[in-house]
């Protein structure tokens, strides 16, 4: 999944960077073919390049060596209200049909199985962002038809299209999973099946989402990680596997 | 002003207190002293609650929480809340959520600290956050006709700030990362400052562009080395990240929760005593040096 979400990035990109495996693969592109990725975390470091494996998004090895540390003001503010983000990263405890997202309630709101622990920076990242990429593991629970709380828009909210709900940002362009990539239908904003992982059938996919996926017209398929990659990823950027498990 | 004196003369009853600090700079050290003073009835608010509100949510000092990310970052959850938002056993009394953004919660703090009532934000259209807190708000630009969110000023009663160093009059220099505290304060009716080191005037005067606090609005001053453990003070101490992993399994269980409130909190006069239980800690965490170049202030 890490070398998924990187190969989605360009070089030179702004990034939006959340903690776990979006800043694993940050930094893997980072280290192969994005050297001039730029590393922006809500807690204000822009341009960080931590020498450690970031234990929280708030670590201090985000600061030393950045090229700038702000107010949490000027981030939301100067770089997402302003446009300057080009990819949002996002996960969640449930992800819909169409790419909302939902980490704040498992149940009623007044009254919830679990409480999770809310949007943090996650809604306006899905409203502002240029595109936004979601990583999740599949599995039904996690993949309703509808999510029981949207905390950050996808395609469409409760029947509207995000465009006519005013958000600059394209929102969840594709879904990283564990077995398969989805993308957002262009006409109906439904998250569609575009690429499977080597040796994954479709039927496999289908049996970890809650809704009857469609295909893409043209179905990919995800090339897996190189040796330097997995190297990369197992000695160097995450050697004591604080997020490479399983 | 020692912290106790500090806690006992600025931080009432049904006080709205704000301990702010994105990961960095959480001021443990007040939270605690507000835990052995008893407060009660107080609206906790600060944009990830963090293990120190998760601490005074569980000894009983809260009525309400306002926030936009309640976890234990980096590792999961906050379980003490969690007992009391889900009415599970072994909860505190129910408590009250309200509940925001980053964005949201960081434009509540600049509307309070400009003295307007409300900040207009793009944001919120297509999520559930305004069913769930109807504070959230839709104003409509008298330009541009574009529909715009807008959230309430916060205004807190006290904003507590850890910070690196200042000097005796509460003129406050922090680094690395500063979050919110700049806006929490200027919008907080008393405003208590709490430093690793106390420095003379001269020092601050030397290098003003790192002044985020001045003194004109700080209340009290207290020095607290170490006062931020377990988050961190870049350049000081570096975070407690096998505490911040242990508290998972101390808060799942209200009987560990309680038993390390007594043992670390109640159980202790202050913070000297605090870190006196538990040595080691400077040997494990004290910050490597990374000095910055320097500017020239002269003309």
């Amino acid at each position: 999944m890490a070398a998924v979400a990187a190969s989605e990035l360009a070089d030179g990109e702004v990034v939006f960077v959340g903690i776990g495996l979006p800043n694993l693969a940050c930094n893997l592109a980072r280290a192969t073919h994005a050297p001039n990725l730029v590393l922006i975390y809500e807690s204000g470091a822009v341009g960080a390049v931590p020498e450690r494996l970031p234990v929280s998004i708030g670590d201090p090895a985000l600061v030393t060596g950045s090229l700038m540390v702000c107010g949490m003001a000027d981030v939301f503010q100067l770089f997402l209200q302003n446009g300057r983000i080009e990819v949002g990263f996002l996960g969640g405890a449930q992800v819909d049909r169409y790419g909302n997202i939902n980490t704040t309630v498992i149940g009623p709101y007044e009254r919830p199985a679990v409480r999770l622990p809310g949007s943090g920076g996650a809604a306006e990242i899905a409203v502002h962002a240029r595109r936004t990429l979601i990583v999740a593991k599949l599995n039904p629970r996690a993949f309703p038809e509808q999510v029981d709380f949207i905390t950050s828009p996808g395609q469409r909210c409760r029947g509207t299209a995000r465009r006519e709900l005013g958000m600059p940002g394209a929102g969840p362009v594709k879904v990283i999973t564990d077995k398969a990539i989805l993308a957002a239908d262009e006409t109906t904003g439904e998250m569609v099946l575009a690429a499977l992982y080597p040796g994954v059938s479709a039927d496999e996919v289908q049996a970890g989402v809650g809704w009857p996926l469609a295909r893409a017209s043209r179905l990919g398929a995800v090339a897996p990680p190189s040796g330097e990659e997995l190297r990369l990823l197992r000695e160097v950027l995450d050697p004591k596997k604080l997020y490479l498990r399983g | 002003m020692p912290m106790r004196e500090a806690v006992s003369r600025f931080v009432r009853d049904g006080d709205t207190v704000v301990i702010e600090g994105f990961t960095h700079l959480i001021c443990f050290a007040a939270g605690h002293e507000i835990i052995r003073q008893g407060r009660r009835d107080l609206t906790l608010a600060r944009l990830t609650p963090d293990l120190i509100y998760d601490q005074m949510i569980a000894a009983g000092c809260a009525r309400k929480l306002v926030f936009s990310w309640a976890g234990n970052p980096g590792v999961g959850s906050l379980h003490a809340f969690r007992r009391a938002v889900e009415r599970k056993t072994g909860g505190t009394a129910p408590l009250e959520i309200e509940e925001y953004s980053h964005f949201g919660m960081v434009a509540r703090f600049a509307a309070g600290a400009a003295r307007l009532p409300f900040w207009p934000l793009r944001n919120y259209a297509g999520t559930d956050l305004p069913r769930a807190n109807p504070r959230i708000q839709t104003v409509t630009c008298p330009y541009t006709g574009e529909a715009l969110a807008a959230v309430p000023a916060l205004n807190p009663d006290v904003t507590i700030v850890h910070a690196q160093r200042a000097d005796a009059a509460g003129n406050t220099q922090m680094w690395g990362l500063v979050g919110v505290q700049k806006e929490a304060a200027f919008a907080s009716a008393r405003v208590i400052v709490v430093v690793e080191e106390l420095v003379e005037e001269s020092v601050i005067r030397s290098d003003p562009n790192r002044t985020v606090i001045p003194g004109m609005i700080v209340n009290a001053v207290v020095r607290e080395p170490w006062g931020a453990h377990p988050s961190y003070a870049q350049g000081y101490y570096d975070r407690d990240n096998d505490f911040y992993v242990a508290w998972e399994g101390i808060s799942r269980d209200p009987a560990k929760l309680e038993r390390y409130l007594d043992e670390f909190v109640r159980g202790v006069p202050d913070r000297s005593a605090y870190l006196a239980r538990q040595p080691g800690l400077a040997a494990r965490l004290k910050a490597k040096e990374a000095l910055s170049a320097g500017v020239n202030y002269g003309f």
